[in-house]
């Protein structure tokens, strides 16, 4: 440990001024620098410290940054604690403890600045820390604020680092604060091109300090200086903004704006004119410029700057930027490092893209499948489907109230909002729909008057503020691949879920009797009922199995959006787009068109990143289009069953 | 063929003779000295002819051709907001001259359009005035537009789905999806309309600054009821005589309608885009008098329960529309206002304001259920029809 701290004492060339001696001895040397330290004189003692490779420097240093390091007026100096009247002294060297009256120390108490130094200096020592926690302090510390006097520390911490993770944060620190302070170009260049695979956003932060850029002009571009590139005005950069480069530079007069304009002019009515024209004259612009221009004439006001006289101030000058980086070897590898990082940073955005598109697929997915079914089966547009959602998800949050675990809560709601929403479903069919079947459009509208009643329900027993319903702990956070691609456990918890009921629903229908006889009466009722099956049964069975699943998706929908009794209207209408796109009557065509409306949404909003309402609004558009191409859907029916 | 137009559509006239009657007393029990009538209540009184309006264009569209359309609100709104841009720009572009007369130099062009697009815009964070508001300062070619782009909409709109033969259920959902993505366009605070903010200040009408709101109303309210028994008349002739025979046809068989040689598509094109341009002017006569319009009027909710008023009046009926218009509006309006009592039912008070929806929910299902020819139908048992 020892040869280590005079390793990168070494490193950091410095030769040992002194050796074999005592801390005391190399604070006396120093002991005005230490009793009375400056910002600048500091450092003098720092190194000597650092140099001395003693055992108790660490210790010294943070007692001396705490204010813990009081000096004896025989010029010894002792870490002290302070109670009352006397000082628990501490030997800087033996660590022996006594005690003794106040009055003959005096405290060190060195100011914010010095302070900063001294904590700057301690982070080599906490480095080699023994204690993990004091490393990993430490190196957090040196990523907060890099600085090249922590470049030698922290190589020099790298082969002594016992602990995986913490090694390899050190060497990724290191390259940072090499790519950026080491010594020769030839060491910054290997570092930064080290950091072409790196897509954390430290990485492109170093490169992109690197390749930081100020504006430049010059009658004639400068070979002196690394020019990053030329900037046309009009192109790279507006007129307006290089002109404002040129006042800057004091190149140019400011332009005179209108207000400008009417403020002399309103200053410089002389019997009612302004020069020689009449004030009733000045309400246009070219009138107001030569009322202008005869009193700039006469020196009452400055020149007017007329917008030709700035077209040719801008022409005559060449606008460029400048890196802040003289070497342009530097630069150049930075550039190159930072297009292949954005390379990366570019494909795994694709990737995340695509993630969230995929849960968002799974939202409409689960909202959508019961819609699907009752409308494939039974031709009736339940306009309560939304609400059925919003039933399920109230469930969730009653069943939290009484039951306290929520890992357990979750698991009760989910077959207990399916039992709800079933009998509700079975009910409203059995009450309601069953008279409506020979005129699909009206159970549209006795739907529609169940939905809000039922949403006005919900509001006057649950009120209309949101109810949470909260997850279980192992759902929360996220699982995180980089700092570019990361899911929410909640999203894979709902893509898993939906996929339990793509497999379910798929079983039901294919492989039980009550499939059979679904698909039966999907295809032709009349022969279905003629062949044995009771299509009232099915019919009845089918809506409670579309409603249930509705409440099974308001439980997952609860659990990352709030629970309010509008929640199931957000979905109403993206669920009929998601059946009516994906093809009415099957399940594959349900889950291609929740696909595509959730890949669709996130590619806009990728697209056009501020405004997710213009996203919602062009995807409806391409909605409406599509259904031109495709009216029956991406899956449609074939055969009789087509015709309706 | 022997009898007129009005011969052969008695009801016609009767409505006529209703709406008049109607206007005849609303005007005279709102005049001064009578004041029966708050001016308030012309107002709603005058809304409400203006939602009859549309009604009676939903059920030209949805009872007599069968095209359940969810999206007539929309043009309702593009309506209003196409004369809400006029309403606006000209009130504020007063406003603005005005103000700026009192400065010693007369203000150029180019200060008092910024001016007013800062009064306008400066609440969605803009000044500059969008590529729609081009026309903002003609009220001609504004009440043209009023007529142009629900038209021209509802004429791309229509030709598109007729021709793919989108029908049905699916129908009603593509207009939904065109009425929420107009209503989400215009929530944008850069779609140049001013975001969720929407128009306001539309009941002031430039030019009458000095005209009491009281005289405004009433001239509304008769402009409504003129806009409404004109829409009667003519939407009582589209559907009568030998094209209401298709356009009815089309509604009960459309496929038997096509292999009779009708171009059914040209006959549902028309409906559509006719019900539309009127739609459209119902709005413009309505947004005045309410005062404001805003992206949430135009949601795909609004266009449901205009199908809702339909079928509570009964539909395929034009008189049937305007019955369930005015009477559940109003009697929303009434329920909603808290002009109801309450019911004490000892363990329990019904408050209506919070169970208004779920009476009116149920009564939507009951009324699909067990009176499917709505209020309208009763009609039916005071003139016995010769069948």
């Amino acid at each position: 440990m020892h040869r280590l701290i005079l390793a990168f004492a070494l490193l950091l060339g410095l030769t040992p001024a002194v050796s074999a001696q005592t801390l005391q001895d190399i604070l006396q040397t120093h002991a005005d620098e230490v009793a009375k330290p400056g910002r600048r004189t500091v450092g003098v003692v720092l190194d000597d410290l650092a140099a001395s490779g003693l055992p108790g420097v660490a210790v010294f240093l943070e007692k001396w940054q705490d204010k813990s390091v009081w000096q004896r007026d025989d010029g010894q100096f002792f870490i002290a604690a302070e109670q009352a009247d006397t000082l628990q002294l501490t030997d800087i060297d033996s660590g022996e403890e006594t005690s003794a009256a106040k009055d003959t120390f005096t405290q060190l108490k060195p100011n914010g600045g010095v302070r900063r130094v001294i904590a700057t200096a301690l982070v080599q020592f906490q480095l080699m820390d023994p204690d993990v926690e004091r490393r990993t302090t430490a190196v957090a510390s040196i990523a907060r604020r890099p600085d090249a006097s922590q470049l030698g520390p922290l190589l020099g911490a790298i082969d002594g680092e016992t602990d995986a993770a913490l090694k390899a944060r050190k060497i990724q620190l290191a390259n940072f604060l090499s790519a950026s302070f080491a010594e020769n170009t030839e060491d910054r260049i290997a570092a930064i091109n080290s950091l072409s695979t790196d897509t954390s956003v430290e990485a492109r932060a170093v490169l992109n300090q690197i390749l930081t850029t100020s504006p430049g002009l010059a009658t004639s571009l400068p070979t002196d200086q690394n020019v990053a590139g030329v900037l046309t005005p009009g192109e790279d950069m507006t007129r307006d903004e290089a002109y404002r480069l040129l006042v800057e530079a004091e190149l140019a007069a400011p332009r005179t704006p209108p207000d400008v304009i009417r403020a002399a002019l309103e200053a410089n009515v002389v019997d009612g004119r302004v020069g020689n024209i009449p004030v009733a004259q000045l309400g246009s612009t070219a009138n107001r410029e030569r009322a202008y221009a005869q009193l700039a004439a006469v020196g009452t006001v400055a020149p007017l700057v007329t917008q030709s006289d700035r077209n040719a101030a801008i022409d005559e000058f060449i606008f460029f930027e400048t890196y802040d980086e003289e070497d342009k070897a530097i630069t150049q590898a930075a550039a190159a490092a930072l297009g292949a990082v954005e390379n990366r940073v570019a494909a795994g955005q694709t990737i995340d893209l695509a993630l969230d598109a995929l849960s968002l697929a799974s939202i409409y997915f689960l909202a959508a499948i019961g819609l699907a079914i009752t409308f494939g089966v039974m031709r009736v547009i339940n306009m309560a489907h939304g609400e059925f959602i919003m039933m399920g998800a109230y469930t969730g949050y009653v069943v939290q109230l009484f039951v306290p675990s929520y890992t357990a809560s979750i698991i009760i709601a989910l077959p207990l909002a399916f039992a709800v929403t079933f009998g509700a479903g079975v009910v409203m069919e059995r009450l309601v729909i069953r008279h409506l079947y020979h005129r699909p459009l009206e159970t549209l509208l006795a739907t529609f008057g169940i939905s809000i009643a039922l949403q006005q329900l919900a509001k006057n027993i649950f009120g209309t503020q949101a109810r949470p319903l909260t997850s279980p702990e192992w759902l929360d956070g996220a699982l995180v691949f980089s700092d570019v691609v990361q899911i929410s456990y909640i999203r894979i918890a709902i893509f898993v879920l939906a996929l339990i009921f793509l497999g379910l629903i798929l079983y039901v229908l294919k492989r039980t009797r009550l499939g059979l006889e679904v698909r039966a009466v999907t295809q032709n009722p009349g022969m279905a009922a003629s062949m044995g099956i009771n299509p009232d049964r099915i019919n009845m069975l089918t809506f409670g199995l579309g409603s249930g699943i509705a409440g099974i998706a308001g439980v997952a929908i609860g659990l990352y959006a709030k629970v309010t009794s509008e929640m199931g209207a957000d979905y109403i209408v993206q669920s009929f787009m998601t059946v009516v796109v994906g093809g009415v009557g099957n399940v594959w065509g349900t889950l291609a068109g929740a696909s595509l409306i959730g890949f669709l949404q996130k590619g806009i909003e990728w697209l056009n990143p501020s405004n997710t309402l213009a996203a919602q609004t062009y995807m409806i558009l391409f909605i409406i289009l599509f259904i031109q191409f495709r009216p029956k859907g991406i899956v449609a029916l074939k055969g009789r069953a087509a015709a309706d | 063929m022997d009898k007129t137009f009005i011969g052969r559509n008695p009801s016609v006239l009767w409505f006529l003779l209703a709406l008049g009657l109607f206007t005849a007393g609303v005007t005279i029990l709102s005049e001064a000295g009578l004041s029966v009538i708050s001016t308030s209540f012309v107002k709603t009184l005058g809304k409400t002819l203006c939602l009859c309006l549309i009604a009676i264009a939903m059920d030209v569209v949805w009872g007599y051709c069968g095209i359940l359309s969810l999206g007539h609100f929309a043009f309702f709104g593009i309506g209003g907001y196409a004369i809400g841009m006029w309403l606006m720009y000209a009130r504020t572009e007063g406003i603005v001259v005005e103000s700026l007369s009192s400065q010693v130099i007369p203000p150029t062009p180019q200060e008092i359009t910024d001016a007013i697009g800062n009064q306008i815009f400066g609440v969605v964070g803009s000044s500059e005035f969008p590529a729609i508001w081009a026309f903002a300062d003609s009220l001609f070619l504004q009440l043209l537009m009023v007529i142009l782009v629900p038209g021209l909409l509802a004429l791309v709109f229509g030709w598109l789905a007729f021709r793919s033969r989108v029908t049905g259920v699916y129908l009603s959902i593509l207009t939904q999806a065109m009425t929420l993505a107009l209503a989400l366009y215009l929530f944008q605070n850069d779609s140049g309309l001013r975001g969720n903010n929407g128009l306001s200040g539309l009941q002031n009408i430039p030019g009458f600054e000095d005209t009491p709101q009281s005289t405004i109303s009433l001239a509304f309210f008769l402009g409504s009821a003129l806009a409404l028994g004109l829409g009667y008349l003519l939407f009582a002739w589209v559907v009568s005589g030998k094209m209401g025979s298709v356009i009815k046809a089309i509604r009960d068989d459309e496929a038997r309608v096509r292999f009779l040689g009708y171009q059914v598509e040209s006959y549902k094109l028309f409906v559509f885009t006719l019900t539309a341009i009127v739609s459209g002017i119902a709005g413009a006569l309505y947004y005045p008098q309410a005062g404001i319009i805003n992206p949430a009027e135009i949601a795909p909710i609004a266009s449901i329960y205009l199908a809702v008023w339909v079928a509570i009046g009964g539909r395929g009926r034009l008189y049937g529309a305007v019955i369930g218009a005015a009477f559940v509006s109003l009697l929303s309006s009434w329920f909603t206002s808290g002009g109801v009592p309450a019911v004490n039912l000892g363990f329990y008070t019904i408050q209506w304001t919070d169970w208004w929806l779920v009476l009116l929910g149920v009564s939507f299902v009951a009324v699909t259920l067990f009176f499917p020819k709505g209020i309208g139908g009763l009609f039916d048992y005071l003139v016995r029809k010769p069948s």
